[in-house]
């Protein structure tokens, strides 16, 4: 479903990528382990159209986002949840929502997505007048997720939902990242947190300084010795 | 200063204003002063009505762009221009000539983004507003070559009647003035609050790479924040050439700088603070001169700017708080 071969992306003289592939099936969950700095943030932004890559190709359903602009990657049917949420801090809920359904022309679509947002995450709809800026730090996760998914993406990209949350919100934003999946929503999840991150994904690559050095199926990952060390804590 | 201070200031300035004229006509023997006092808040109602409407231009681009729009004063020039030529040479109805005045004033601004801003979006915010200065200076020479540099009268098209409510004077151009600029804001708010555009904007100004994620395209939004923006600008332009019978390319130098100071004072990139700071900027004007003299009305927006920089950068609206989360 999505391809990516040979992307190099530079911040000025930084190269931030260099030469990353990796590939993304129908129906998968994917997902992108790395340190800080690693440079998982930048495929994300580098995917969704946020920064041109210097070099490389990514293909979507057989189409060429290279040098699409975010509004038609979205229309394309990628949607990106970033890093630290970036909810509209000075709108409601409902406004959020609403948002996250701009390209589309279809409003019966949209009231029934924004239905099933609330029905995934049930905190929100008693919040809906809440201006997101107030929510705390589990609910603006929820509300970024669910404004990407009135898009009604085919894909979603997910970039570190669980930071700086609780374990059980952690719990909870994984289950229903499960449940997008389950209802036939492919993902590419970004983390930190390994041991989720592998525990829910089918497939893992490992990126270390703008390089995906390893990549395998999700239990085998689990397993590796060198990702146990370096990322599972022993 | 709390929610309530701007109407407090005003009102306090104003007693103090009252307590000076009736003192001096107490000395000639007439009495009045009061009604003088409120006879000269109406003329800076209808000069700060059309301040808020070049407020919100630069208060509206600022959101979104984090830009002062230096040039915006010489769109206000355009527009009136236009309006000018679009009454005198094409001899239409004046609400026809209004309304296409504001189209070519947003087409103007549309094409000022993109010619002096758009290809600059990623540079320091330096190189920014050197080129807005440019441009600025660009357009009032465009104007002197195409225009000349004489004044222009510009009549109304429609009789100008003077009658009085209450004791105090006024004319069918003022009441006007005001009801265009009552009739922009009100059009504005909806726009703003319930259009998709809107939405847009508000998105663009809150977080620009979020509302690309949600794909709203970043550069139409800042098109259409400028033609709106440019738009209001013609119509002050309009109104004011009228109002002084007057329109020349540099018309826009001090209208231009007063709009920038009313956003400042209602706080910047607040569209609401905007229209009171136009408000209150026209009306301490007045006061102002009414109390020293007629060459103190520039000075006075000029330290009214200094003095909301120095206590109160966030101006009379916007939150005393860091402007992004
Ligand atoms: N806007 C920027 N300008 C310059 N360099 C940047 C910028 N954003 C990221 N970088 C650099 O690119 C590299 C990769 O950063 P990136 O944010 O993609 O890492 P990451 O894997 O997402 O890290 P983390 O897990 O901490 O979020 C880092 O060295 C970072 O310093
Ligand atoms: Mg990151």
């Amino acid at each position: 479903m999505l391809v990516i071969d040979g992307v190099v992306t530079h911040y000025g003289p930084i190269e931030a990528l260099k030469g990353v592939s990796l590939e993304v099936r129908q129906g998968e969950i994917v997902t992108l382990i790395g340190a800080n700095g690693a440079g998982k943030t930048t495929l994300l932004r580098t995917i969704s159209g946020l920064i041109r890559p210097t070099h490389g190709r990514i293909t979507y359903e057989g189409r060429d986002l290279f040098s699409m602009p975010p509004e038609q990657i979205v229309a394309a049917g990628v949607a990106h949840v970033p890093e630290g949420r970036r909810v509209f801090p000075l709108m409601s809920v409902a406004e959020n929502l609403e948002l996250g359904a701009f390209a589309r022309r279809d409003p019966a679509g949209v009231r029934e997505d924004m239905e099933r947002v609330f029905r995934l995450f049930p905190r929100l709809a008693e919040r809906k007048t809440q201006a997101a800026g107030t929510l705390s730090g589990g609910e603006q996760q929820m509300l970024a997720i669910g404004r990407a998914l009135m898009a009604r993406p085919r894909l979603l990209l997910l970039d570190e939902p669980s930071m700086g949350l609780a374990p059980v919100i952690v719990e909870n934003i994984f289950q229903v990242i499960r449940e997008i999946n389950a209802a036939g929503t492919t993902i590419l999840l970004v983390e930190q947190n390994a041991h989720m991150a592998l525990a829910t994904a089918h497939r893992g690559y490992v990126m270390e300084t703008g390089r995906i050095v390893l990549s395998d199926s999700a239990d085998r990952l689990l397993k590796n010795e060198a990702v146990r060390k370096a990322y599972l804590g022993g | 200063m709390g929610r309530a201070a701007p109407l407090s200031f005003v009102c306090a300035v104003a007693h103090l204003a009252g307590a000076y004229f009736s003192s001096r006509n107490r000395l000639r023997g007439q009495g009045g002063g009061g009604r003088l006092i409120w006879q000269q808040l109406i003329n800076g109602l209808v000069t700060g009505s059309t301040y808020a409407l070049i407020a919100l231009g630069y208060t509206m681009v600022y959101g979104v762009l984090q830009l002062i729009n230096f040039a915006h004063g010489e769109i206000y020039m355009a527009g009136a221009f236009a309006g000018l030529l679009l009454v005198t040479a094409a001899e239409l109805p004046f609400l026809a000539a209004l309304v296409l005045a504001m189209v070519i004033a947003a087409c103007v601004g549309v094409v000022v983004e993109f010619v002096a801003y758009r290809p600059l979006r990623r540079s320091s915010r330096l190189a920014v507003l050197i080129s807005a200065i440019g441009m600025s200076i660009f357009l009032q020479n465009l104007g002197l070559w195409i225009f000349g540099p004489s004044t222009r009268s510009f009549l109304p098209p429609f009789p100008v009647v003077s009658f009085e409510i209450g004791g105090l004077r006024t004319n069918t151009l003022h009441l006007l003035t005001l009801a265009v600029a009552l009739a922009m804001m009100v059009g504005l708010q909806f726009l703003v609050a319930r259009t998709k555009m809107g939405k847009a904007m508000r998105a663009v100004a809150q977080d620009r790479e979020a509302a690309a994620l949600m794909g709203i395209s970043v550069n139409r939004t800042i098109a259409f924040t400028f033609a709106i923006g440019s738009a209001l600008a013609a119509a002050a332009g309009v109104m004011v050439g009228m109002l002084f019978n007057a329109v020349t390319p540099t018309m826009g130098i001090m209208p231009g700088l007063k709009g920038f100071v009313a956003a400042v004072l209602g706080g910047i990139g607040h569209i609401p603070g905007a229209m009171l700071g136009g408000l209150v900027l026209g009306m301490i004007e007045v006061l102002g001169v009414a109390l020293l003299s007629s060459q103190w009305r520039d000075a006075i927006a000029f330290a009214i700017l200094i003095l909301v920089l120095l206590y109160r950068p966030s101006g009379l609206l916007g939150k005393p708080a860091p402007e992004k989360v």
